[in-house]
């Protein structure tokens, strides 16, 4: 395999594995694969704006025809999701698929459809992976961003999964300035399954952008989740999606770089790829795998994933003491709040993000995607953040006797 | 599942059969099947010595035979105990 990188700058020999990756590799690391824009729920801050599916979305064959791709890349592992994955039909023939390709599966679900049998079939499948959404340790703070009934049946989907004797499954927690504070419950929650806790960073990215300002942590829950990794980071994992927080002082465990378009990217649904999964927006689009040349050819030849590949050397976040520890922070949370891609991150924990914030011309507003897949009337389980009446997931899940006095 | 013997240079070593190797611009990331590990061979020498452990009596011979270094023999050895420890490679029977 050639990467071509014509006028571009030169990788240079040795040095830090960090310095390297900045050049990008012949294949991502993983990649992160969203098989639907369909989705059960209507989560408030929802990465990919899913909710209704896409009638161009890849059919089986073609969904087939990726993954003998990535097996000849040798891409080892890839990390599906959705919209809710597993709604698709085909969801467990192509599961099945990519294992027999020596492509590890790392799945993402809300756990609507992880009975026993399924939890039963999971657990007797190798090299497969699975992680339950869950953005609250209790039902009434999950709820409110996840929508009615979803705790209920995120948790019947880790009991299922505990009780079938899987290994290793996850519990994928959004960090928010509503469930930072619940990270000790959250750790508790997950050992009590015999699961392991996976924590990321919530980004202004779909309809994230909508709650972005409710929902990111503050400054001083920032400090307090730095000194929460620095405890525990040994005993979660994190996706090293919160590098940001490097600047804070001593640098966390994992990759701290931005990997768009150099160790990662995204294939949406429809087979449209993007530099990151946070980053679904014709600015970020590098090409389609239906495309003559198909994933391969995108990974290696696109224009813009050449431009991501050299290091930054300019933009005010290089002359800031802390660059070497932060990289500037990610990208996609900086395009999304409106902010120059050379400069601070808008959570930057030196508070230069702030001030570019401030320094907006809000005139302009924020760059918004045009990829919207939400659903356009109510949802069973309406997410109430956001003040809207929810209708309940069942009927049966509010009391025919509330409000009713008897005796 | 029996920890991985420290790592002798002397005894005969080959890349494990689990692990699959994926050349890169810098070298070559390894993976492996068995532990779903990730590592990087972080420069074309370290594949080329990896590739050839099969090839040779001893690590140490292999370490000879590519053209290792003298004085960066250490940092090989040390290397390849590192993926020794991460089962990339293993004892020849």
């Amino acid at each position: 395999m050639t990467a071509v990188l014509p006028s571009h700058p030169q990788r240079p020999e040795g040095g830090r594995l960090i310095d390297q990756f900045e050049y990008g590799l012949d294949a991502p690391i993983c990649l992160t694969w969203e098989l639907t824009y369909a989705c059960n729920l209507a989560c408030v801050h929802c990465l990919s704006s899913s909710g209704r599916r896409d009638p161009r979305e890849l059919s089986t064959a073609e969904a087939e025809g990726v993954i003998d791709e990535l097996q000849r890349m040798q891409v080892f592992y890839v990390n599906v999701g959705g919209g809710e994955p597993t709604v698709r039909p085909d969801f467990w023939h192509l599961l099945d698929y990519a294992i027999g390709h020596d492509v590890g599966v790392k799945f993402s679900t809300n756990g609507i459809k992880l009975d026993k049998a399924r939890a039963a079939q999971l657990a007797a499948t190798d090299y497969v992976d699975v992680q339950i959404s869950l953005d609250g340790a209790t039902a009434e703070v999950n709820d409110r961003v996840r929508g009615a009934g979803s705790f209920a049946t995120a948790t019947r989907a880790l009991e299922n999964l505990a009780e079938a004797g899987m290994k290793d499954f996850k519990v994928s927690v959004v960090v928010t300035r509503e469930n930072v504070s619940q990270l000790d419950q959250f750790k508790a929650l997950t050992d009590r399954y015999g699961a392991q806790l996976r924590i990321t960073r919530f980004r202004p990215s779909g309809r994230g952008a909508d709650v972005w300002d409710q929902l990111h942590p503050t400054q001083a829950q920032q400090r307090e989740l730095y000194a929460w990794l620095l405890a525990n980071g040994e005993k979660v994992l994190t996706g090293d999606s919160f590098f940001h927080l490097s600047a804070l002082g001593e640098s966390l465990p994992g990759l701290n770089l931005c990997g768009a378009g150099r160790v990662v990217c995204l294939i949406d649904p429809v087979g449209d790829v993007y530099a990151c999964p946070f980053a679904i927006h014709e600015n970020f689009l590098a090409g389609n795998v239906r495309d003559e040349g198909g994933f391969q050819r995108v990974w290696q030849q696109s224009e813009l994933f050449a431009d991501l590949r050299s290091p930054q050397t300019g933009g005010a976040c290089t002359k800031c003491a802390h660059f070497d520890a932060c990289r500037g922070g990610c990208m996609a949370a900086k395009f999304f709040t409106g902010l120059p891609l050379d400069g601070p991150d808008p959570e930057c924990v030196q508070g230069y993000g702030e001030t570019a914030l401030a320094a907006r011309d809000l005139g302009l507003g924020t760059p918004k995607s045009h990829i919207d897949h939400s659903h356009t009337g109510p949802v069973r389980g309406q997410p109430t953040l956001l003040g809207m009446p929810a209708i309940p997931a069942k009927a049966c899940d509010e009391s025919p006797l509330a409000g009713l006095t008897l005796g | 599942m029996t920890a991985a013997p420290a790592f002798d240079p002397a005894l005969p070593w080959r890349q494990s059969r689990s692990v699959a190797l994926r050349p890169e611009p810098f070298g070559a990331l390894v993976y492996s099947f068995a532990n779903r590990k990730l590592s990087f061979l972080k420069s074309k020498l370290l594949v080329s010595v990896v590739t050839s452990l099969a090839d040779h009596p001893t690590a140490e011979a292999a370490l000879v035979a590519c053209g290792v270094p003298e004085a960066q023999r250490g940092a090989y050895v040390k290397a390849l105990a590192d993926l020794a420890r991460s089962q990339m490679i293993e004892v020849r029977p």
